[in-house]
């Protein structure tokens, strides 16, 4: 029932939503950790920032996107200089547009688990002597565990269910950019209903599945 | 009733059946001949009091669209095979269907002087990508495909293809620069009857198959007035010497 281009197409946004969340986690602890603890006048415009693939429409990201990575925006001018070529059309384009349109999901709960840690445990930490990062690998990572559940899981399901975005900057080249998202789309346009019906279903079964593992591993969500 | 009643009745009726007052019409218009359309829309609105709400996009969305009760009136697609095919099934209304524009390809770049005016640039290929639609879904597509086939460089430029889900996608591409060069719609970058910017080659129509682009009255669009004017004003000379401006055959 699935073509190869269909399997093909399952394959690259597996590893799209793979790359790009385990780039979110390494970006986003830091991130995360600053914003829950920071008291600068810098905290919300920056948590503003993070928060807006929540609130803009893919095209918005999409159309700047094009726009910054082409060989005339600041994106593509900076990677054309590094010798990177441009951005648009390539697997990279889409780990880059991707980080930041998944970047509150995997932020968000990761700095709500921050914040619900508190002083306390570090301070208790330092008193025996642990080291800054000892004390965050040794303490905070473990009792922030709900909250990277919560990052991963979100991260990747978001990545997975991208479309306009990718639409935008993939340009829908086999093995590089064609997601199933996109792979979907084309076959609805074409009229071929029942490939459609094929990945469509197996889109709706997967996201069901990834958010009932999370909701019945991580039954209270986030931590109070 | 009143006997002046009676002898203005079928008058009032008259003037009803007539619909002279002004009707709305939704039309689905492909998304290459966004353009003329708005030129066209406004001046069909003036002469006729009628008024064309416009939805643009890829036909193939349209047709899944129709299929499953869009409210459209009048679809102007970007092949003949769409409105073909919904005539077959009973969408639309027999007999309305003509073909309203032929489109023509054109290799375009935003760099003046870089493409020449036999499309050798084709064979060079210091390009870094050749945007062109989706030749599953537009007819641009497939004629861009056919006439690559045709001068024998498929297999030279295949690894350079990025492809637009419809027109207007790919003509983004090449407009932000990301594309150094694609092919798209005559209609998107001609303007009063000369290319705007950047540099272009008309694909000469010997090289694909020709692009006809039909127009048909949908099976809502029974009984619309403004739908059945539209059609009209379609083949009429204001619309055709618009369509003309723009680059396409008639």
């Amino acid at each position: 029932m699935f073509e190869s281009t269909d399997l093909a197409a399952v394959w690259l946004t597996l590893k799209l939503a793979a790359v790009t969340t385990t780039l979110l986690l390494v970006i986003g602890t830091p991130l995360a950790w600053w914003l829950a603890r920071t008291r600068s006048w810098w905290k919300g415009p920056a948590g503003a920032v993070v928060a807006l693939p929540i609130v803009l429409p893919p095209t918005v990201i999409g159309f700047y996107l094009l726009v910054a990575m082409g060989p005339n925006g600041p994106v593509g001018q900076f990677t054309q200089a590094l010798g990177l070529g441009l951005l648009p059309f390539t697997f990279a384009g889409l780990v880059v547009a991707s980080v930041f349109y998944s970047l509150p999901f995997v932020v968000q709960p990761l700095q709500n688990a921050f914040e619900a840690i508190g002083e306390r445990p570090l301070e208790a930490a330092a008193t025996l002597r642990a080291s800054p990062l000892d004390a965050f690998f040794s303490v905070v990572v473990p009792l922030a565990r709900p909250g990277y559940l919560t990052a991963s899981v979100l991260g990747f399901a978001h990545t997975v269910g991208e479309f306009g975005v990718v639409l935008m900057i993939g340009g829908n080249i086999p093995d590089q950019t064609r997601v199933v998202s996109v792979q979907i789309y084309d076959h609805v346009e074409a009229m071929e209903y029942a490939q459609a019906h094929g990945l469509a279903a197996g889109m709706v079964v997967f996201s069901f599945l990834v958010l009932l593992a999370l909701y019945t591993l991580n039954p209270t969500g986030r931590r109070k | 009733m009143h006997p002046l009643a009676k002898k203005l009745l079928p008058l009032a009726l008259l003037f009803a059946g007539h619909a002279t007052w002004a009707d709305e019409v939704q039309v689905a218009v492909a998304a290459n001949f966004t353009a003329p359309m708005q030129k066209i829309a406004a001046e069909f609105e003036k002469d006729t009091g009628h008024k064309a709400q416009l939805s643009f996009g890829g036909t193939g969305k349209f047709y899944a669209q129709i299929r499953n009760g869009a409210p459209f009136q009048v679809l102007l697609a970007a092949d003949d095979e769409t409105p073909a095919k919904l005539e077959k099934e009973a969408m639309t209304q027999p007999g309305s269907r003509f073909t309203y524009a032929i489109g023509k390809l054109v290799l375009w770049s935003t760099k003046p002087g870089y493409v020449d005016d036999q499309g050798e640039v084709l064979r060079k290929g210091d390009f870094n990508k050749l945007a062109l639609a989706n030749p599953k879904l537009a007819p641009y597509g497939l004629a861009a495909m056919e006439s690559i086939t045709r001068l024998g460089v498929l297999s030279a430029v295949e690894s350079k293809f990025v492809q637009g889900e419809n027109i207007a996608q790919t003509y983004q591409f090449v407009s932000t620069g990301n594309a150094e060069l694609g092919f798209v719609a005559l209609s998107q970058v001609m303007k009063d009857g000369r290319i705007a910017s950047g540099s272009a080659w008309i694909v000469p129509a010997s090289l694909h198959t020709p692009i006809r682009q039909d127009a048909v009255v949908l099976a809502n669009g029974k009984g619309n007035a403004a739908a059945g004017a539209l059609m009209k004003y379609l083949k009429g000379d204001k619309a055709r010497a618009i369509i003309k401006g723009y680059g396409y055959d008639l």
